[in-house]
């Protein structure tokens, strides 16, 4: 990135800044800290805001959160265009890297037991259970919401994740099972991770939508590249900082911010990517990314209008599960046959 | 004295089946002639014989053909699934009674030996009739929530491989779950189809419920972007399996895929070696290798590699290739020359890449596409016949030295259909099972079909499950 | 054939002690039973007609041990059967002879004269037949019994208690001892009794220990119990001597006995002869059937081949 544009955009966004902090908790921040004097000299106790600090926020590719290699950024705002903060806009380069990370934490988190996915998946909901005031008001900017709304949207988000938590170690019982064989055949279906999945998250529901579309791709074990929200991917980009303390391995989730249709295009396209949910592609958006898709046989989610308060069913699960059926000869239990 | 014991022809008698000079599309219950009168002949690949002339399917007469099925669907999916079943029952009992006309016939189509459509393909056609029927009426409790509802007009494209097989596959859990279907049957196999719908007539199947629609790749990529089509079903080629993928996509058509594979039967040092022998002869020269589950490459632990080798080729050098109406065939004939040119060239290519090529003594008839079963040795990841689906009764043998090593390999390539695995370590079974990516694993054994069991790949493999209780979802609306 | 040289002094080895024969039979590969009767039904599903046929009926006739073990054997009984194995179908003397006659030890001597001079061999059972619950003298002095009495063949049974309690080197042992017993003068045919076996990797171990011991012929049953040969145990046991003799270049002989009735079932077993060990075995010096009925539907069999009209049992010689 140029050194220039960055030190623009910084003095921009400490403008922004002071708006923002002031619009939510500007009580709290003039109360508690101490305000900067016009003539640099020490301020009184208690005489004006303190500056808050803000957040760089970067994508979180492999458990590590890099800036886009392209030094690109956009800028995010509220629902008003109050600038909130620069947020990365990762390139095809980015997403390359985030598929790679993908594959890489493949093996791990498909072979870990269904009950360690459970607990990771539930550690999840117990640390943003602890970060519910920002993610209230990362919502409530995001989607222009109230914090009432803003809060019910956070609380259904963190019981969406005790949902999926809950599922990891049950739906290979309600999906696979024995099959009667007419011969002397054990036979058993289980369902398996179809692998890496490309998951643009819906435009409009940031959080609420976003974890709708994620968790049920990995509670079953599959790795995920997360798109974020493009005009509001910051609850996205923040939730990758719960992610990373929650036990969840790095790799398991990606998640870039950016242009959808750039981001989206090399995913769709990506050989070593075995299925893409196109809940945040508009329709033409969808179709094209479909044609590309069809290059390896990706499997496809597509676009279909979603209540995200309602209580999901199974769809999302086994969007991204194979069905591996394994036969094994049983015979008799000697060669001159036997009465049990 | 000994070598008189040489079996005397034994040919099943070709009187069973009474194969018209032509036939018409079967289009809302009636035989008729193509729109624009096209035909084409359908021969024996095991003699080239003339076997009859079909008439060739169009674009027009897919319009008229889906329009028939649509119009079928109101009322077929309004039957209580309790009678629905009961024609599918019907259909299950027909076959079984007619099925040694329909193994005969289809032996003649298609050019596998009769052994196999006696035994394999008629038996699973008329299993996979009788289970669907069974599911008609108890589509709620198949856990695709309370109320499963039929998804419309199926257009279904089939190959030619297992032509009556691939049929009931796609037609029992149509019909079963409410749909109406358009089917279109490979160019080279159009006979057993037809004669399907003389089957659906005897079962008073309502007319427009089963559509037969004989033709060539246009008449199914006509089907396949047909707009009033809610559900596609293919079983073919990879290559063209990514072109209806990209046909249907930004429609809301719901699509299944079951394709090409590259399927490895590994074989571990401590393998029931005979049966292991016969699994692999029954993995890649069951119906020639013409099986997108074939087990087509041999990974075997170079610790036996010898070993196996030596019984493998014993073994192979007792198949009899030839008429595949003689009960006595083991191998019959290449479907078409198009396919035994493939084949060939696959071959030519694998001897020039330097892997090694052997074959048993067997005489080859003077007519007729024929291929003697092949095995390539020395082969390595890098040949390609160790990559490409060769489609046809040729085995590359590759070895390895761990099992983790067998599965690396197994795994290395596009597809993900099937695999196999030898050992008589039954913990090395399912930790070698459980890293596989393929649909189908069989263990001890190979090539086992059942209608209770999903079939269905990973990967290229395609996607969707044929069979059981998963294969009702690719039919309902959940 | 073996790629290697014959490996006749390491399978010496393996009978040093009761651990290495232990590890080499338990080292032998496994056995799916569900994958062997596969093979073995579609072997059975060959159709043989005409020629190939006339030539199996009358193969089958030349490789039937006929047999009679019954707690009432007589002279009289013997008698007939010698003849009848002679001269099986006395309506067409082109009708092959039997390969043996089957008897007790002490009615060997009455075999031997009811088939002087055919060539029909005869064949006893021995030690202790058909359980093997003796001592060893007592199954040896029977063994010599027999053999002194003419015996061409003797058909002894292994000690099935110490084969399942994994006293291996005992059967091996007893096999070794029996074989001296027959002094060179009489084939030995070792019957493992299957059915009591139980398992197909048992019946594999056994077709190997008896091989090892010097068995000339190794022979499925008794015909005294439940399951006797069946497709699958026979094709192991083909599969068996095939190997032995790929490793160690000699030749075993094979004898499925009990249980094989009907023309069919014999001809499905000459199949499997036919598939998996080929020719070379497809002679009566190397493939018998311990049978009784079965020679009467194979002769009923060949008159219908003769004749075109089916046969009855009128038409054949009740035993």
């Amino acid at each position: 990135m140029s050194d220039k544009t960055h030190k623009a955009h910084k003095a921009h966004k400490a403008s922004r800044a002071q708006k923002a902090g002031g619009t939510h908790e500007a009580a709290a921040d003039v109360e508690a800290v101490p305000a900067v004097t016009g003539d640099g000299t020490a301020p009184a106790a208690g005489a004006g805001p303190r500056v808050t600090v803000l957040k760089t926020y970067k994508l979180y590719v492999g458990g590590k959160f890099p800036r886009s290699e392209s030094g690109r950024v956009y800028e995010v705002t509220d629902s008003e265009g109050n600038w909130l903060a620069n947020a990365p806009r990762a390139s095809r380069k980015d997403a390359r890297d985030a598929v790679v990370a993908a594959r890489k934490a493949f093996g791990g988190w498909s072979g870990a037991t269904a009950y360690n996915r459970g607990q990771v998946l539930y550690r999840v909901a117990e640390m943003l259970e602890g970060r519910r005031h920002q993610f209230v008001r990362e919502v409530a900017d995001a989607e222009g919401l109230s914090e009432a709304r803003a809060a019910g949207v956070v609380d259904a988000t963190i019981d969406r994740w005790v949902w999926y938590a809950g599922w990891t170690d049950k739906i290979a019982q309600v999906t696979g099972g024995a099959n009667p064989v007419a011969g002397p055949y054990f036979n058993l279906s289980s369902p398996e991770p179809t692998g890496v999945v490309a998951v643009l998250a819906p435009q409009e529901s940031s959080f609420l939508g976003l974890v709708s579309v994620l968790a049920p791709v990995i509670a079953t074990g599959n790795t995920a590249v997360l798109v974020a929200s493009e005009r509001a991917p910051l609850p996205a980009l923040s939730l990758a900082e719960v992610l990373a303390t929650s036990d969840v391995p790095g790799g398991v989730v990606n998640v870039l911010s950016g242009g959808t249709a750039e981001l989206a295009a090399p995913l769709a396209a990506h050989q070593d990517v075995n299925a893409i949910d196109l809940a945040g592609a508009d329709e033409q958006l969808a179709k094209e990314l479909e044609v590309a898709a069809a290059d390896n046989l990706k499997r496809v989610l597509r676009p279909q209008p979603v209540d995200y308060f309602a209580t999901p069913g199974t769809d999302r699960m086994t969007a991204f599960l194979e069905t591996k059926t394994v036969w094994h000869p049983t015979g008799s239990l000697g060669a001159s046959g036997s009465s049990y | 004295m000994a070598s008189a014991f040489e079996y005397a022809p034994a040919p099943e008698s070709r009187s069973v089946v009474d194969i018209a000079p032509s036939y018409g599309l079967f289009v809302d219950g009636e035989f008729t002639e193509a729109a624009d009168g096209k035909v084409f002949k359908t021969i024996s690949p095991s003699t080239e014989e003339v076997l009859s002339e079909v008439a060739r399917a169009g674009a027009e007469d897919v319009d008229r053909a889906v329009r028939a099925a649509r119009k079928a669907f109101g009322t077929w999916s309004a039957l209580p699934g309790a009678e629905r079943a009961k024609y599918l029952f019907r259909i299950a009992r027909i076959i079984q009674e007619r099925s040694r006309e329909l193994a005969v016939l289809e032996t003649l189509d298609n050019g596998k030996p009769i052994r196999e459509t006696r035994d394999a393909d008629l038996p699973l056609v008329a299993a996979h009739f009788f289970y669907y029927a069974g599911w008609a009426d108890k589509l709620e409790h198949a856990g695709f929530g309370a109320r499963p509802r039929p998804l419309g007009v199926a257009g279904q494209v089939i190959p030619w491989n297992f032509p009556l097989l691939m049929l009931a596959w796609k037609i029992a859990p149509a019909l079963a779950t409410g749909n109406t279907v358009v089917l279109k049957p490979a160019e080279t196999t159009p006979l057993s189809a037809l004669f399907f719908a003389d089957v659906c007539r005897q079962a008073g199947l309502p007319r427009g419920v089963v559509n037969i629609l004989p033709g060539y790749g246009d008449a199914g990529a006509a089907l396949v972007a047909h707009p009033d089509v809610n559900k596609v079903a293919f079983t073919g080629s990879t290559a063209v399996g990514k072109e209806i993928a990209r046909t249907v996509a930004g429609t809301r058509k719901k699509l299944t895929l079951e394709l090409g594979g590259k399927g490895a039967n590994i074989v571990f040092d401590d393998a029931p070696i005979d049966q292991a022998v016969e699994g692999i002869v029954n993995g890649i020269f069951f119906n020639q290798g013409q099986v997108c589950c074939a087990g087509s490459r041999l990974l075997v632990q170079e610790s036996v590699e010898e070993e196996l080798l030596d019984a493998l080729k014993r073994r192979l050098s007792t198949l009899r290739l030839g008429d595949p109406l003689d009960k006595n065939t083991d191998i019959g004939a290449i479907n078409s020359e198009e396919q035994l040119t493939r084949i060939t060239r696959l071959v030519e290519q694998g001897e020039a890449e330097g892997a090694e090529r052997w074959s048993p003594q067997c005489e080859i008839p003077s007519a007729g596409y024929w291929f003697a079963p092949t095995l390539f040795t020395k082969v390595t990841q890098a040949h390609t016949v160790a990559r490409d689906e060769i489609f046809g009764p040729v085995l590359s043998v590759l070895t390895f030295r761990t099992p983790d090593e067998a599965v690396a390999k197994a795994n290395n390539t596009p597809y993900g259909l099937s695999a196999g695995v030898w050992t008589e370590k039954g913990s090395r079974i399912l930790a070698v099972a459980g890293k596989l990516r393929a649909g189908v694993i069989w263990s001890n054994t190979f090539n086992k079909f059942d209608p209770t069991s999903p079939f269905g790949g990973y990967k290229e493999s395609g996607f969707g499950r044929e069979g059981g209780r998963h294969g009702l979802e690719a039919y309902l609306d959940v | 054939m073996p790629t290697t040289a014959p490996t006749a002094n390491a399978l010496a080895d393996v009978t040093a002690s009761d651990s290495t024969l232990r590890r080499f039979l338990h080292g032998l590969p496994g056995v799916d039973a569900v994958g062997l009767e596969a093979r073995a039904a579609s072997l059975g599903t060959r159709s043989i007609k005409t020629t190939a046929k006339a030539y199996a009926i009358d193969l089958a006739i030349s490789m039937v041990d006929l047999t009679t073990l019954e707690g009432a054997d007589t002279p009289g009984k013997v008698r007939a059967l010698g003849a009848k194995a002679v001269l099986p179908d006395p309506t067409d003397r082109t009708a092959p002879a039997t390969a043996a006659v089957c008897v007790y030890p002490d009615m060997v001597a009455v075999a031997k004269q009811a088939v002087a001079g055919s060539g029909v061999k005869v064949a006893s059972v021995a030690t202790a037949f058909p359980a093997g619950r003796a001592a060893l003298e007592v199954k040896l002095a029977d063994v010599r019994d027999a053999v002194a009495a003419g015996a061409d063949e003797v058909d002894m049974v292994i000690d099935r208690g110490a084969f399942l309690a994994g006293k291996y080197l005992k059967v091996y042992d007893e096999i070794v001892a029996v074989k001296e017993a027959c002094g060179g003068a009489a084939r030995l045919k070792v019957i493992f009794e299957t059915g009591e076996l139980s398992t197909y990797d048992n019946i594999r171990r056994a077709s190997w220990l008896g091989m090892l011991a010097g068995a000339d012929f190794i022979k499925t049953s008794t015909g005294k119990v439940a399951v006797n040969a069946t497709p699958a145990n026979t094709l192991l046991m083909l599969e068996a001597v095939r190997d032995f003799r790929a490793q160690t270049g000699v030749q075993v002989g094979v004898k499925p006995a009990g249980g094989i009735r009907t023309s069919k079932d014999a001809i499905k077993f000459l199949v499997l002869v036919n598939e998996t060990v080929g020719e070379d075995w497809l002679d009566n010096h190397w493939f018998r059937f311990g049978a009784s009925s079965l020679l009467n539907d194979l002769l009923m069999q060949r008159q219908k081949l003769a004749t075109g009209r089916y046969s009855g049992p009128d038409y054949v010689t009740v035993d």
